[in-house]
């Protein structure tokens, strides 16, 4: 017989692993919408913005939500320099060279950080304004993760709504389809397109502060979580914008819901979901084909 | 005489290794409708786009209003007045109607207000939240003209506006070109049809093998018919 309360606890924490989801998943839409590079650095770009987070509050004394602002434009700003730098001079070439440069960057910040801090994690407490618990009714919801959820949320439909319905985001997908008349309207498309990297990376550096007080800061939380991510695009549809929010969220909620009805299952349920898409809509819920 | 809005001079042009412009030479004066006639692959499209700052290699000289504008970026280029409507239209189709029309973004003061550009091309008006590709190709073209007339460009590079239209569009879009001229626009116009040429235009440049070889007068155009005929091969 099938616990219908504990399901939607199960369902109802996995929303915030599905916050995650949608919000990294997001900025790798964006990113691969503009400039049709697969972004490999994305997962340790997220744990940079939990190491930026910890680093402000050991270093400068700067707490959690000084970093939710400082550790995004942080981790931004590393990523325009990555895309002047590192890929723009791939552009011209395959994709498979964007998708390997960045693969190699990831490499080379999770090793470097795993040399200086080791692979056990450091603490980052969660901040005493959200500490305790709400009742749901059904359940007690921590609140930090109850925040999780809401910020998340939040930032996603406000990137949406910027993409789709402001004049900004009409030139990036207009951009997207042809940029070369997008240019010659007057637009400065190359800065569009750095500033469009930058922006999708900082939202990895948000999900990475709001992960911090989570998952403790380590070298590896990025790459154990891409995976599943990028299966989380590819369900999805490679970058639809609204797709990657709502697969997102949905995922992180059945993956809970599966570790009640099926819990050996809930570790690959989004992998045989992802199988399942491929077979019958290979582009994705959400994708043009 | 007017004064040279648009100088070209010994423009060569190239797509990788292939050279396709040999020495273009033209000029537009201010308030002029000007045609490119000529053969399918003359370099029309190229010599547009050429101006415009969309092709990566080029040399020789484009002045625009007195200004050196060969080593110039498309944006830049654009900033200073110039406008193309693009012969595969280029409408987007992942904006509406109203999104295509304000995207180009004003360059200048002195464009045309959406309600004038309304009054010319009234279908677009009721059309406005339909998907940009969803329209018909006449009103596609009219929407690719529409959209760079707000933008304060003084010069318009129509790139074939009448390419497969049915004949009653073809002579609204005439009509429009002719208004476009009584508004003050400066007009480089590429066309394939030189009897549709000869109804909106004051001069025409014939193009072969990425060359002007002629231009000819409107008020010539029937004494020179026999020369046409053979130039365009029809
Ligand atoms: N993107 C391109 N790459 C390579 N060659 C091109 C490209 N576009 C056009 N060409 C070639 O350049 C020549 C001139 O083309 P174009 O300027 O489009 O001619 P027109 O507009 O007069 O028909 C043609 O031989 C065409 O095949
Ligand atoms: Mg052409």
């Amino acid at each position: 017989m099938l616990d219908l309360e504990a399901a939607l606890t199960q369902g109802t924490l996995g929303l915030i692993n599905g916050a995650f989801y949608a919000m990294l998943s997001l900025g790798l839409a964006v990113i691969f919408g503009l400039l049709n590079i697969v972004n490999f650095a994305h997962g340790a770009l997220y744990m940079l913005g939990a190491f930026v987070a910890w680093g402000l509050l050991t270093f400068l004394g700067l707490g959690y939500f000084p970093a939710l602002i400082l550790a995004p434009l942080i981790v931004g700003a590393i990523g325009i320099l990555l895309e002047r730098t590192v890929l723009k001079p791939l552009y011209k070439l395959d994709h498979l060279y964007g998708l390997l440069a960045t693969f190699g960057v990831a490499l080379i910040l999770e090793g470097v950080l795993r040399n200086e801090f080791g692979v056990s994690g450091m603490p980052y407490a969660v901040p005493p304004d959200l500490r305790g618990v709400v009742d749901l009714g059904y359940m007690f919801l921590p609140r930090y993760r109850g925040w999780v959820v809401l910020v998340s949320l939040l930032v996603c439909l406000g990137t949406w709504y910027m993409i789709e319905k402001t004049r900004l985001g009409a030139y990036l997908r207009a951009a997207t389809e042809n940029p070369a008349l997008v240019q010659a309207f007057g637009i400065n498309v190359p800065v569009m397109i750095t500033l469009t990297y930058g922006f999708g990376v900082a939202l990895a550096g948000l999900s990475g502060v709001l992960a911090a007080p989570i998952y403790s800061v380590n070298p590896n939380m990025g790459s154990s979580l891409i995976i599943v991510v990028f299966a989380v695009v590819v369900i999805g549809g490679m970058g639809s914008i609204l797709g990657s929010i709502i697969t997102g969220f949905a995922l992180g909620f059945i993956e809970g819901m599966t570790k009640v009805v099926y819990p050996e299952a809930s570790t690959t349920v989004v992998f045989i979901i992802m199988a399942i898409v491929l077979l019958i809509k290979p582009a994705g819920l959400f994708g043009r084909a | 005489m007017a004064k040279v809005m648009l100088e070209v001079a010994g423009l060569e042009a190239w797509y990788g290794e292939s050279h396709i412009l040999h020495g273009v030479s033209l000029e537009v004066r201010e308030g002029e409708v000007v045609t490119m006639l000529g053969r399918n692959g003359a370099g029309k499209t190229t010599t547009m786009k050429s101006i415009m700052g969309m092709v990566g290699k080029r040399t020789g000289s484009i002045k625009y209003q007195g200004t050196e504008t060969i080593g110039l970026g498309s944006n830049k280029i654009a900033r200073l007045g110039i406008a193309i409507c693009p012969e595969e239209r280029g409408i987007f189709s992942s904006l509406n109607v109203e999104e295509n029309l304000l995207l180009p973004p004003v360059v200048q003061a002195g464009g045309l207000s959406v309600e004038r550009i309304f009054t010319l091309f009234p279908n677009l008006k009721e059309r406005l939240k339909s998907q940009g590709t969803k329209l018909s190709g006449g009103e596609q073209q009219m929407l690719a003209i529409a959209r760079i007339l707000r933008t304060g460009a003084r010069l318009l590079l129509l790139d074939e506006p009448t390419e497969g239209l049915a004949p009653v569009i073809i002579q609204q879009i005439g009509a429009t070109i002719r208004a476009l001229k009584e508004e003050g626009f400066t007009i480089l116009l590429v066309e394939q049809n030189f009897r549709f040429a000869s109804t909106v235009a004051d001069r025409h440049y014939v193009m072969e093998h990425g060359k002007i070889v002629d231009m000819i007068p409107n008020d010539r155009i029937d004494a020179e018919m026999d020369k046409l005929h053979e130039y365009l091969g029809v």
